[in-house]
């Protein structure tokens, strides 16, 4: 699969990446390059295969409904780039 | 039921389906150790993993499983022993992961079924499409006048449970059932305290309309209608601006809108304009949710009675009417009640006086049944004394009020205020006797007309306070009248 | 004396410490001393001296009471992808800025429960990407090797460039790493030491920045077999804080050690003899086999026919997980932000600035197989290429008890002379992906030196759980081959 210019810019976006308008040409050819090349796998037959859920046979814990944790709000906002009474601040939230 | 609008182009159907969001009454977090608890102080009640800290790890609640299981039983749902949760990916700063962690393409719970309860004491099924669990996110405070937007966490990763309706209701009035019922069904389980107010049971309306017989039309989503009576509202609403849309050559446009409580109106959410693309995926750090074998017969094995089963149960076992069975399972604590009180005296007249004399007096004062000031057991001995014929009705209904002011039990009131009905013919012969040697032309006019014999059992009943029993008078009065 | 305790292996250095022939801080003082000496390595990219010196201060207390721990007053350095309570943490980019965790990763809690003494935090592949330590915001490292004949710096390899540097140069007794398509077993390979990944599920996940979730594992460098399990004995076991982590009882690692192979049976993938693997790695890894079977293994070529595809499964499922699992670093709780003139440029310009370029790259692609209409044709068809590959060795492991192939297809290179085509590089992961893929247990052990001096490793791959055979292979091979070559400057032991 091929990906131009736009596909980039649309990628980029979904994944809030800023990329620059004079870097998007040459991304866009690195991508098609990985894709290209990963597309191989199409040679694989997999119809009857069912997709890996999880690569070892483990059963996994499941938590008691104790509470065991929070009360830690210093800790929780130490690394804020801004707070305020408590609370993280950011960006204006437009709805 | 069957609810149209009358548009310059014929008639208009809608169609209706709900996404109930219903927190889990957990005390920790779906995938966390922090507390669920409503109302602390802002970021409080947070783990670093509700934080979306690096190198956070997910471990799943068992409780928050069990509670989907029961909630799926109390649906009549399909439990899926194996579901897988997913991740939901997108940008937003209440969403510390960058995702949210929900079940897509194998949800816990698979299809169920909703009995809907109609005026006309008719039934009507919606169906359940599927239930999911899925972490809150948390809670943004938009600054009025400031270019920022403060974050709380501590919403952040408590369990909800999505309850998917199928498009099955045409009508909003069904839309406000189908929440009761819902709600009903939840606090029955215990696995949701149904607090609207405090946001544990939110809804989004998925609306359109359609010419009957026609094939569905384009949805909107309608978001945060919180509260029972903004449902109807927000539907009939948004159903109206669907019509004027199409009528005046317009399409709907499939987007997410947000009903304003205060306008009556919804209006498009600006900032989910942009097309979303989730890219669900496995989340690899849980494995796929398997439940142990005996796990669902354990939960079916502990489920209470529920409403459906309850209401079909007092019908039968005490011959109540579809309605006033309707209105007593409603709530559980209220069919825990009315079955302490029927144990005491006559099932139907205890029917009658919660819902006609009790509700009407709770209701007066702000207060639900768990916060009565008649226990239960008192009502029951109220009734007993009607039975026995220790009071009138009318003398019940004065024991009522006192009862309900004090709190004292009825045979204590009747006791300690001489309210006991008259039954001693002995008493009431004495009087007669005196009112007929009283009053011989009363007499004879009686003796002519027997149907005017009331008098003189009107003025027993007035010399003896009203606590002479009226059918004893009546024989009395007639015997001595020769009537 | 203190001089010369940075030679020590780690069990040497355990032994000297209980018959009390120096102290956990003289110790430690000589790992420092080496970390200051070889600082142009840029190994490091927060030293922890202080800290240290304070652990082997109490390391010593406790072993004065006989409460030595199973690595009480070992010097190790731990990779900056572990969360360490109080000591940033990076991942080598700089979106995390001076991030400092308010909680420790279960691994390192282990470890300094076992009374290890934390030199500092090593350098990386941004975030675990890459297989050269190119990709690091706080500059590249150095391999402490050169080729004799020109001395031009060389790459360490990746993405635990880092701690293999440090373990190589002799700056720790060991080091952890984490490996999620090789970057621990790629860099041991290139810098003449041992590395292992144990089985996924092995060693907790919890408090590692995570890469791609379903491929990452926690392991360890050290300068011999032995010297890897006993770190890796006190990283391993289960924690109740990661639904991956496996409950399963953790075996003594170093039981096998210098036992005879006879009953062993050891397949030679016939499939790995692939296009671009260098000559004189084939011949190593011939002469591998030819050693197994003198000490009594039983070598047979074996199948695994779809090996060929792993790489590129490999480079679906890791930039799909990594899209997401780096999504949380947003600058809105922690690390950096830059601001723009609303939310979604916040959001653009933090992480634009934040990221290396081949951390975006992986981004972008997993972006991309994740998003709508393409999310069946590649992430769906891996996940089930991904699991013919595991049916692949489940099919092996009827017929032998392991695998031995090349760790890499060729020598590490000059800095400056990686291919500028992301695929060329990716094809340095040939050998080690697969092992991630199918969540085996992985090891390089040195084996040899390729005709311009620089050190070869070959891998074993064991069935799920059994670690142990792994490491009775990798000694029995470490045995044999009696790799004894130090890294240029660092001198021959005396």
């Amino acid at each position: 699969m091929a990906i131009d210019k736009a596909t980039v810019a649309k990628i980029a976006h979904l994944a809030r990446l800023e990329v620059p308008e004079e870097q998007q040409e040459h991304l866009a050819k690195e991508l098609s390059g990985i894709l290209g090349w990963v597309e191989q796998l199409g040679e694989v037959n997999t119809d009857a295969v069912e997709p890996l859920r999880s690569v070892m046979p483990i059963t996994q814990d499941w938590r008691a409904d104790e509470v065991t944790d929070g009360n830690r709000r210093e800790d929780v906002l130490a690394n804020a780039p801004a707070q305020q009474d408590g609370y993280f601040v950011v960006p204006k939230v437009v709805e | 039921m069957s609810w149209t609008i009358e548009g310059n182009t014929g008639t208009w159907e809608i169609v209706v389906g709900l996404e109930v969001h219903a927190q889990v009454s957990s005390q920790a977090k779906l995938f966390s150790g922090a507390a669920t608890a409503y109302g602390a102080e802002p970021n409080t009640q947070v783990s670093p993993v509700d934080a979306g800290m690096p190198g956070m790890l997910p471990v799943v609640n068992a409780y928050c499983v069990e509670q989907a299981v029961r909630t799926g039983l109390g649906l009549k749902a399909e439990i899926n022993k194996v579901s897988v949760f997913e991740r939901k990916n997108y940008f937003y700063p209440d969403l510390p992961q960058g995702y949210q962690i929900s079940q897509y393409q194998h949800p816990i719970v698979g299809k169920g079924e909703l009995i809907l309860d109609m005026p006309d004491g008719s039934q009507r099924p919606i169906g359940i499409t599927r239930l999911h669990l899925e972490q809150d996110a948390g809670k943004s405070i938009h600054d009025q006048g400031h270019d920022t937007t403060l974050i709380d966490l501590n919403r952040s990763g408590v369990a909800l449970m999505e309850i998917v309706s199928e498009p099955d209701i045409r009508d909003p009035e069904e839309a406000v059932l189908y929440m009761r019922k819902l709600r009903s069904i939840l606090r029955y389980l215990g696995t949701c305290d149904g607090n609207m107010e405090e946001g544990s049971l939110r809804c989004d309306a998925n609306v359109s309309v359609r010419k009957p017989g026609q094939p569905f039309g384009t949805r909107c989503e309608i978001k945060n209608v919180n509260s029972m009576r903004f449902v109807a509202r927000a539907i009939e609403y948004e159903a109206r601006r669907q019509v004027d849309i199409l009528e005046s050559g317009g399409v709907i446009e499939q987007e997410t809108r947000l009903f304003d409580s205060v306008k009556g109106e919804t209006r498009s959410m600006r900032s989910k304009e942009e097309a979303h693309d989730y890219r669900y995926f496995p989340d690899p750090d849980l494995l796929p949710l398997e439940l142990p074998d005996d796990f669902v017969e354990k939960i079916r094995a502990s489920l209470p009675e529920l409403p459906d089963e309850k209401r079909a149960r007092f019908m039968a076992e005490y011959g109540l009417s579809s309605y006033d069975a309707g209105v007593l399972v409603a709530e559980r604590e209220t069919s825990e009640y009315y079955e302490e009180a029927a144990r005491h005296g006559d099932p139907k007249q205890a029917a009658n006086w919660i819902i006609t004399e009790l509700f009407g007096r709770l209701n007066k004062a702000g207060m639900d049944i768990t916060q009565s000031p008649i226990s239960a057991a008192n009502l029951g001995k109220l009734l007993g004394l009607i039975k026995d014929g220790t009071l009138s009705g009318r003398l019940a209904k004065d024991v009522f009020t006192i009862m309900f002011d004090t709190g004292d039990a009825p045979d204590k009131i009747v006791e300690e205020r001489g309210m006991k009905q008259v039954t001693d013919t002995g008493a009431i012969e004495a009087i007669v006797d005196k009112l007929i040697a009283d009053n011989p032309g009363q007499v004879a006019t009686v003796q002519k007309n027997p149907k005017v014999a009331g008098w003189f059992t009107g003025q027993v009943m007035k010399a003896t306070g009203g606590k002479a029993n009226p059918g004893v008078v009546n024989e009395i009065v007639a015997k001595k009248l020769g009537i | 004396m203190s001089v010369d305790l940075h030679r020590l292996t780690l069990a040497e250095a355990k032994k000297g410490l209980a018959a009390r022939e120096f102290r956990a801080v003289e110790l430690t003082e000589a790992s420092i001393a080496q970390m200051e000496c070889h600082r142009a390595l840029n190994a490091f990219i927060t030293e922890t001296p202080e800290q240290a010196l304070a652990m082997a201060k109490a390391a010593d207390e406790r072993i004065a009471k006989g409460e030595a721990g199973p690595l009480e007053g070992i010097p190790i350095a731990v990779k900056d992808l572990f969360c360490t309570k109080g000591i940033r943490t990076t991942a080598a980019s700089n979106i995390l800025g001076n991030f400092v965790p308010p909680y420790e990763s279960t691994v390192t809690k282990k470890l300094w429960e076992a009374g290890a003494v934390c030199l500092g935090k090593t350098s990386l592949d941004q975030f675990g990407m890459g297989s050269a330590n190119l990709n690091s915001a706080f500059g590249l490292v150095k391999s402490p090797w050169t080729r004799p004949s020109d001395a031009k710096p060389l790459v360490p390899g990746g993405s635990s460039g880092g701690s293999a540097v440090a373990v190589a140069a002799r700056m720790c007794l060991a080091a952890t790493g984490t490996d999620t398509g090789g970057s621990i077993r790629q860099p041991a390979a290139y810098t003449g030491i041992t590395g292992i990944k144990p089985t996924y599920g092995r060693c907790s996940r919890f408090g590692i920045i995570a890469y791609a979730s379903s491929l990452d594992q926690a392991g360890a460098f050290a300068r011999n077999v032995r010297d890897s399990a006993i770190l890796l004995q006190a990283m391993a076991g289960h924690d109740p804080n990661d639904s991956t982590s496996a409950d399963l009882p953790v075996p003594d690692f170093t039981a096998g050690i210098g036992k005879s192979l006879k009953g062993l049976k050891i397949g030679i993938p016939k499939e790995y003899r692939v296009e671009g693997l260098s000559p004189e790695i084939d011949r190593l890894w011939q002469q591998g086999a030819d050693w197994l079977r003198a000490q009594g293994a039983e070598v047979k070529e074996v199948s695994l026919p779809h090996s060929r595809y792993a790489l590129a499964t490999y480079y679906i499922i890791a930039p799909a997980e990594v899209s997401s699992n780096l999504a949380r670093y947003d600058g809105m709780r922690y690390g950096l932000r830059v601001e723009g003139r609303n939310l979604t440029e916040t959001y653009e310009k933090s992480r634009g600035a934040g990221f290396g370029d081949e951390a975006k790259r992986r981004i972008m692609i997993g972006t991309y197989v994740l998003s709508a209409g393409y999310y069946d044709a590649y992430y769906v068809k891996a996940q089930k290429v991904r699991r013919i590959l595991v049916n692949n060795f489940r099919k092996v492991f009827e017929e032998v008890d392991a695998v031995l192939a090349p760790t890499t297809p060729t020598p590490a290179f000059r800095i400056g002379e990686e291919p500028d085509d992301p695929v060329a590089m990716y094809l340095n992961d040939v050998f080690t992906v697969t092992a991630n893929l199918t969540g085996l247990p992985g090891m390089s052990v040195p084996a040899g030196l390729s005709s311009d001096g620089l050190p070869l490793g070959l891998q074993i791959m064991g069935k799920p759980w059994d670690e142990p055979t792994v490491l009775q292979i990798g000694a029995a091979l470490e045995e044999a081959a009696q790799f004894n070559t130090l890294p240029y400057g660092i001198e021959a032991r005396a």
